[in-house]
């Protein structure tokens, strides 16, 4: 970014020194001349001079005397002397004596009055240079006033030279100043046209247009062949500066589009060295014609805001993706080229649009950080951590807990017995992620209410840690579901409303629970039994054992223990059983898995007794083939550390996707990856997944391939191809065998510090030396003031170094005080506020 | 040698008899209680030897006054039974909340008769074992290879019955009160015998020797009867709001200040009492001189032929006579009891009243012999409150700790937790722990990385002056860095010369936190443990030796470190930074984005979301993180994302407005590339 600066600056250096190699005479600054005579007399022919007259002898008492002089050296830099003339007392002429023309300012051109300037119309240096230019220029720069004087002046240039047209909303502003400074440079170049109408500017800018801001378009006459063709127009986008006036003629003047036949990585045109980025349209012989209309066409879009380079595969080897057709070049030194393969111009104009935009914040944000420098890392007090934030901006709100039983030391073991299941909440009141589970919480107590056999309650460690210890809940958030006779069991799902009102209400019934009859473990099966659950559709398991496999049923019991709230089990071990098990044909041991309300019920023959194995074996038949990927739901399938296969749909995906899917899924490559679905609806930060691997967001559904556990690579499914299970496989193929590139790669990065924290060791060091309390540095100071003390000064140096800091003080205080400079005062006053913070001034 | 030879003899003579116990305690004060207390609940073998009949046997006599200037706060307006231990300095630690100070008086001060109840309930209804009137009158050692400390500690009590112990716990106080010698100190009565009615003093005239609070409290006592009184001591008065240490004047017992700066006759004198020498007239007044005098003239010759002071220098501030001098010079500890071969050696200086002792509260002289209580002051002296029971009674937890360790392998106890932990076990236990608090700058929390910095144990409240030894001292391993949780003062706010008052004393805020004055926590970070060496060299002042980070959480008027920006956001850069991670938490979605977008997850999404414990958060506090520009919403963003027609539109229109451009066909550059 840099480096980018030193190229504008030595550009305006460089046109400054266009402007100043005009031969002048005389010293720097403001000449005093003795006498009109004698100032008449050493006029050059030519050569501009500013006069003013004095009378003699009267100090300058012309206000615009200091305005004046400050100018001088800027008309200097245009050739333009300006003088001071001394009116002797007793001369009269035209000049001098005459009380109005002592309030007037004149311009010469020689000897040659070209215009006189009412002191009023010279109030600052902008409107001094502006209007002295302004006379000088006067055939360069045009001044308009209606519709018909632009289009007539138009048409005239058409075929012969470009035109730069400028609305100022007045004369004399510093916007006017910068088009004649740049008319000064560019008037025989290109034909300045000046208005301040805003009726014109109206008429040539294309939206509602704010009149009270300036606006500078560049008319492409020169190439206009035809009289009724209207010229083309590029508005400057940035504010009228003269570099950026200098900035938008440089690229105008720049070839529309450059061919290019060598290495992209070694290409420098004056885009880039203006800090914007190249765009290569990566062409070849056989398409050389339409890649060219097509440049043309881009570069017109993207005229002032990117260059546009047609780049011929034929004469260069590219090592990149055949299927290529755009590369990105920006400023930025050490970013590598980035080829893309786009479908349609926009793409391209988009992208070039989007990356100007962020570079720009990151531009302000780099001021910013330039004009807080001395504040030293003033973001390090902003939180930035959001869950606290969103916590403490909530804290205002009262929360619906009415439903929620405080529970204290004194009524906590009693309050256990009331129900049948008590859910406790341990948190702790200072601590934000325990207070936003306090919210979720709130609303299952909505949800929940008037459960039977449920109460909700919470206890807040801060006030009762020790109870909070005696039920080892050492950790904020801890929920723990007791009931009666049984163990407490913690929760260990989502802090989130649906699942853990899902936990409470499945954790009423006992998990396994025992099925006695036939009638039982079939309805239990059909999701109708037990009736505490039947409006609760989750998926089913149900255990079946023969009364001589104890073993696996110590085992399914143990895991179900484990599970509990998680899921319906469901254990039956009548003496027929066989009976039951071989309906789904599987004998005991084994599951039965009953989805989505018994519809269909699946056997799976047990042959595994750990609990660990069963425990694990549940959970991942738990999970479904071609599932729809949610925030709650990922980590189920992160955890098999698996690639993912995913496709994002911006609603419902269509059966036919979803059959595929299915299909592919449910196939033989079913070990080797996820298949899932993400519903941008339902799921919207998916969008910023998609932002984050495409620069643009691509046209939807889209399937990629993500290799989230290795390597981070991820792929894009050809969008022209259909999603169909033969065109997944061969591309998965491709894929595996490494012919494919990748569209981006997850970063890698750390996740480090987000920003430093004080660093108190070196402010307190050396030793704070010893300080009676009435010179102790005011705790307001910025302790980096302190001269830095050498660690084995002792305490001789810093005390002297504390003696030093009163008067230091005193004097600036004094300095502000007296009004002098307010500029100065500012800080002080900012720091004065400060300490008012303390609280013993309560 | 005859003493040596006597005990030798001793031994021989009656070496059946010694009744054997693991543990043995000197005295059944409240540190010898609070010893036992924790012995009996590790289950260990102990006993505790008491010379009275019944505990406390200190507080039976003194003060003399009855009234005690530790604070029994009632209300703190929390709950927090920890918290309230801050401002409880009178209840021994337990299990069984009947113990607690404030269900046995309602005073502010309470009573010193209540103390004497309430240990006398602590010892019962604890059963602790403790053997009444038994003083012990000598310790020795017996060598032995197999003993723990290679030695045995034999005990005898005045009927010569013997015990031997593996481990001494000396609990016995300081209380040998401190006499000055000079000539005329036999008209001197001692604080521990003076009479308490002030009716016996109506119209004397009184000098006090000494300038503690039982110099001031006896004078309080007698304040409104006496002519004048004059109290004399050689150091300045050193008032405990201005030195932050409870030992010094506390204010509740400064009448005399008063009086005496409101010209109301009394007055304070500085003096050294070795110089002092006191006449007796013939009228019993006492006449205050100086031995210089009466080392020259000759004191045969009774007084008048003494030369005092006024005859020299009319205007002598002592020069009245005084009807009574009182004594009130403070305890020491009892070194008469321990044979030569325990090297039992007061301290030197102003701690010589103290037993010499390591920062571990060990016997600088003799192995596995451990002072507790009053007269294990020397480690904090005039700094912490170590000599006090809100002081002690976290002292003897972390001794019995150490003890635990040494010889029963039970390592100090801790609590693992994982990384994203870190600032909130460290704000609850700024905000809440006690001993911290108490014991500042003595005792401190200590934080043991685990590798890769994923996980930590926290220690409680050890003691700091041992930190090099810690991995001896607890057996956890530090290999990883460790913190350490202190509460300091301001470097240079206590002192009896300082003004504790100056305007701006406060600090208010965080990025200031290190000029905080008021107790407030510090926490050092080290990437690995440092070394005795480091210790002894760490720089004056400074507790622990110079830190890799430190960070300081700004004093707070409350006492209250749970403020979001103000505490936690900057102890969390802190430690993030020690770390060299991240420790936000992340509400479920960002960590659903970071799943999908980075390889490595932040540890709250690691540690959390990822194991199925992800923060959905309610949709106000998405909204209001949202707002905060800390969550995209990605809701609205909706149409934007499927690339609607609008943006043709929009591109589309420009071509209009450009009559000159054929239009080239837009999917061209699609096409281009797939032949």
């Amino acid at each position: 970014m840099s480096a980018q600066k030193d190229r504008w600056v030595s550009s305006l250096v460089f046109l400054l020194f266009c402007a100043s190699s005009i031969p002048r005479s005389g010293s720097v600054g403001l000449q005093q001349e003795l006498s009109p005579q004698h100032y008449f007399s050493g006029l050059e022919a030519g050569k501009a001079s500013l006069a003013f007259f004095t009378p003699s002898g009267s100090p300058g008492a012309q206000p615009f005397l200091e305005q004046i002089e400050s100018s001088a050296e800027a008309l200097q830099d245009y050739g333009i002397s300006v003088v001071k003339v001394n009116c002797p007392k007793e001369e009269v002429s035209r000049y001098c004596g005459k009380e109005n023309a002592l309030r007037k300012a004149f311009l010469f051109r020689g000897n040659r009055l070209i215009r006189e300037f009412p002191t009023d119309a010279l109030f600052d240096v902008n409107s001094i240079v502006a209007n002295v230019l302004f006379a000088l220029l006067f055939n360069e720069v045009k001044y308009v006033e209606t519709l018909a004087d632009l289009e007539n002046t138009e048409n005239v240039l058409k075929g012969k030279s470009n035109m730069v047209f400028a609305y100022v909303p007045a004369t004399g502003t510093a916007e006017h100043r910068a088009v004649m400074e740049a008319a000064f440079v560019y008037g025989t170049i290109h034909q300045f046209v000046l208005t301040t109408e805003a009726a014109l500017l109206k008429a040539t800018s294309p939206d509602d247009p704010d009149v009270s801001s300036a606006w500078l378009l560049f008319c492409h006459c020169q190439q206009v062949t035809e009289p009724a063709q209207p010229c083309r127009r590029t508005a400057l986008a940035q504010p009228l500066t003269l570099l950026n006036i200098h900035r938008h003629l440089k690229l105008m003047g720049a070839p529309l589009v450059t061919e290019v036949a060598e290495d992209p990585e070694k290409i420098s045109t004056v885009h880039l060295q203006l800090g914007l980025p190249l765009v290569f349209i990566l062409s070849q012989k056989e398409t050389y014609e339409a890649d060219r209309r097509t440049a043309e066409f881009v570069a017109w879009q993207l005229l002032g805001k990117a260059g546009v380079a047609l780049l011929s595969r034929d004469l260069v080897d590219l090592n990149v993706l055949h299927r290529s057709n755009v590369a990105l070049k920006t400023p930025q030194e050490g970013m590598p080229i980035q080829y893309l393969v786009l479908e349609d111009t926009d793409e391209v104009i988009t992208l070039v649009e989007d990356k100007n935009k962020v570079k720009q914040i990151q531009e302000d944000e780099q001021e910013e950080e330039e004009d807080e420098d001395e504040k030293e890392d003033n973001n390090q007090d902003i939180q930035d951590d959001q869950v606290v934030e969103a916590v403490s901006r909530d804290k205002k709100r009262e929360l619906p807990l009415e439903q929620i039983l405080v529970l204290t030391e004194e009524n906590f073991h009693s309050s256990l017995s009331e129900a049948a299941l008590t859910v406790v909440l341990f948190y702790a009141s200072w601590e934000a992620v325990s207070l936003a589970v306090l919210r979720s919480y709130s609303e299952v107590a909505a949800h929940l209410q008037g459960t039977p056999g449920v109460l909700l309650s919470r206890v807040n460690c801060w006030d009762w840690p020790g109870l909070c210890s005696q039920e080892n809940v050492t950790q904020f958030p801890t929920i723990k579901i007791y009931k009666e006779g049984q163990q407490s069991v913690t929760y260990d799902g989502m802090w989130g409303t649906e699942e853990l009102s899902s936990f409470i209400l499945l954790s009423r019934v006992s998990c396994p629970l025992k099925l006695a009859t036939m009638d039982e473990a079939e309805g239990y099966l059909r999701g109708e039994f037990p009736s505490e659950l039947s409006s609760h559709h989750h998926t089913s398991l149900l255990g079946v054992f023969s009364t001589a496999t104890s073993e696996a049923r110590e085992a399914y019991e143990e895991a179900g223990n484990i599970l509990s709230g998680h899921i319906r089990m469901g254990m039956y071990f009548e003496d027929d059983s066989l009976a039951l098990s071989q309906k789904y044909s599987v004998s005991p041991p084994a599951l039965l898995l009953a989805r989505s309300g018994g519809r269909s019920v699946e056997g799976i023959a047990l042959s595994k007794h750990s609990v660990q194995d069963l425990v694990q074996m549940i959970r991942y038949e738990l999970l479904d083939v071609f599932p729809e990927i949610t925030v709650t739901n990922l980590p189920q399938y992160l955890q098999l550390r698996k690639p993912f296969l995913i496709l994002f749909s911006a609603g419902d995906i269509s059966e036919m996707e979803s059959k595929e899917m299915l299909k592919l899924a449910k196939g033989r490559s079913q070990q080797a990856f996820v298949a899932c679905w993400l519903n941008l609806k339902k799921t919207p930060v998916g969008h910023g997944i998609l932002r984050n691997y495409f620069s643009t967001t691509p046209s939807l559904p889209i399937l990629l391939w993500v290799n989230l556990h290795a390597g981070g690579q991820v792929f894009k499914f050809p969008s022209e191809q259909s999603i169909t299970e033969m065109n997944i496989l061969s591309w998965l193929e491709k894929l595996q065998a490494g012919l494919e590139i990748p569209s981006s790669t997850l970063s890698e990065e750390d996740w480090k510090p987000p920003l430093p924290a004080y660093d108190f060791l070196q402010m307190m060091e050396p030793p704070v030396p010893e300080l009676s309390p009435h010179t102790a540095p005011h705790p307001g100071d910025p302790p980096a003031q302190h001269p830095p003390k050498s660690p084995g000064g002792g305490s001789a140096g810093g005390d002297a170094a504390v003696r030093e800091e009163p008067p230091r003080e005193s004097t600036a205080e004094a300095a502000g005080s007296a009004g002098r400079d307010l500029r100065g005062t500012a800080p002080r006053l900012a720091a004065r506020d400060k300490q008012g913070k303390r609280h013993s001034e309560l | 040698l005859g003493l040596a030879l006597c005990a030798g003899s001793l031994c021989a003579a009656s070496g059946a008899a010694w009744l054997y116990h693991d543990y043995c305690i000197i005295g059944a004060g409240p540190a010898g209680l609070q010893a036992a207390y924790f012995l009996q609940r590790a289950g260990r073998d102990y006993l505790a030897f008491e010379r009275s009949h019944a505990p406390g046997s200190f507080f039976a006599l003194y003060p003399r006054h009855r009234r005690l200037i530790s604070i029994n706060k009632q209300y703190t307006g929390k709950s927090n039974s920890e918290f309230n231990l801050r401002h409880d300095w009178n209840s021994l630690l337990s299990h069984d909340r009947r113990l607690l100070f404030r269900r046995y008086s309602r005073d502010f001060f309470p009573s010193a008769d209540t103390m004497v109840r309430y240990l006398e309930d602590f010892a019962s209804l604890l059963e602790l074992r403790v053997q009444y009137n038994t003083a012990i009158i000598h310790v020795t050692l017996e060598k032995n290879e197999q003993a723990w400390n290679g030695h045995y500690f034999l005990l005898t009590d005045q009927d010569r019955k013997n015990y031997k112990c593996s481990s001494l716990l000396v609990a016995a106080g300081t209380w040998v009160p401190n006499v000055v010698n000079f000539p005329g100190s036999e008209y001197v009565e001692g604080y521990e015998t003076v009479s308490v009615n002030p009716e016996d003093f109506a119209g004397q005239t009184v000098l006090i020797l000494g300038r503690g609070n039982s110099a001031f409290e006896t004078a309080e006592n007698i304040l409104g009867v006496t002519n004048f009184i004059h109290m004399v001591s050689r150091s300045r008065v050193r008032l405990s709001w201005a030195t932050h240490y409870v030992g010094d004047l506390r204010a509740i017992n400064n009448g005399l200040l008063d009086t005496y700066q409101l010209k109301s006759l009394d007055g304070l004198l500085e003096g050294d009492l070795e110089d002092l020498a006191i006449v007796k007239d013939k009228k019993g007044k006492l006449h205050i001189t100086l031995r210089f005098y009466l080392e020259n003239g000759n004191v045969s010759a009774g007084i008048d032929s003494i030369t005092l002071p006024q005859d020299e220098l009319d205007n002598f501030a002592t020069r009245a006579p005084y009807d009574r001098v009182i004594r009130c010079l403070g305890w020491k500890f009892d070194f008469s009891i321990y044979n030569r071969s325990l090297r039992m050696l007061p301290g030197k200086g102003n701690i010589k009243k103290y037993p010499q002792i390591k920062p571990s509260y060990e016997s600088k002289g003799t192995r596995g012999l451990f002072v507790l209580g009053t007269a294990s002051h020397s480690v904090d002296f005039r700094k912490s409150a170590g000599g006090f029971i809100h002081g002690f009674r976290y002292t003897t937890r972390a001794v019995h700790r150490l003890l635990e360790n040494r010889h029963h392998g039970v390592p100090w106890p801790s609590t693992a937790y994982p990384i994203t932990q870190l600032t909130n076990s460290i704000i609850k236990r700024v905000n809440e722990a006690s001993g911290l608090y108490q014991m500042f700058s003595v005792l401190a929390d200590i934080i043991l990385l685990r590798e890769n910095a994923t996980a930590f144990e926290y220690l409680e409240e050890y003691p700091i002056g041992i930190l090099a030894e810690l991995e001896m001292q607890t057996g956890r391993k530090a290999r990883s860095g460790l913190f350490v949780i202190v509460m300091e003062y301001g470097r240079n706010f206590s002192g009896a010369d300082k003004d504790v008052f100056y305007y701006n004393r406060a600090v208010g805020e965080a990025q200031h936190a290190w000029q905080s004055n008021f107790l407030h926590p510090v926490i050092y970070y080290y990437k690995r443990l440092p070394t005795e060496r480091e210790m002894r060299l760490r720089p004056p002042d400074w507790p622990l030796p110079r830190p890799d980070a430190i960070h300081h959480i700004v004093e707070d008027f409350l006492t209250d470190w749970t403020a979001p920006n103000a505490h936690i956001l900057p102890l969390r850069r802190f430690l993030e930074n020690c770390l060299g991670t991240d420790l936000r938490s992340f509400f479920a979605e960002s960590c659903f984005l970071f799943a999908f977008t980075h390889q490595k997850l932040p540890p709250f999404c690691q540690q959390g979301y990822v194991r199925m414990q992800g923060v959905v958060g309610s949709r106000e506090l998405r909204q209001h993180a949202a707002q905060a520009g800390l969550l995209r919403d990605y809701t609205d963003t909706d149409s934007a994302g499927g690339r609607p027609p609008a943006s043709h539109g929009g591109s589309r229109e420009q071509l209009m407005r450009d009559p000159a451009l054929p239009v080239p066909p837009l999917q061209h550059l699609g096409n281009a590339k797939d032949e």
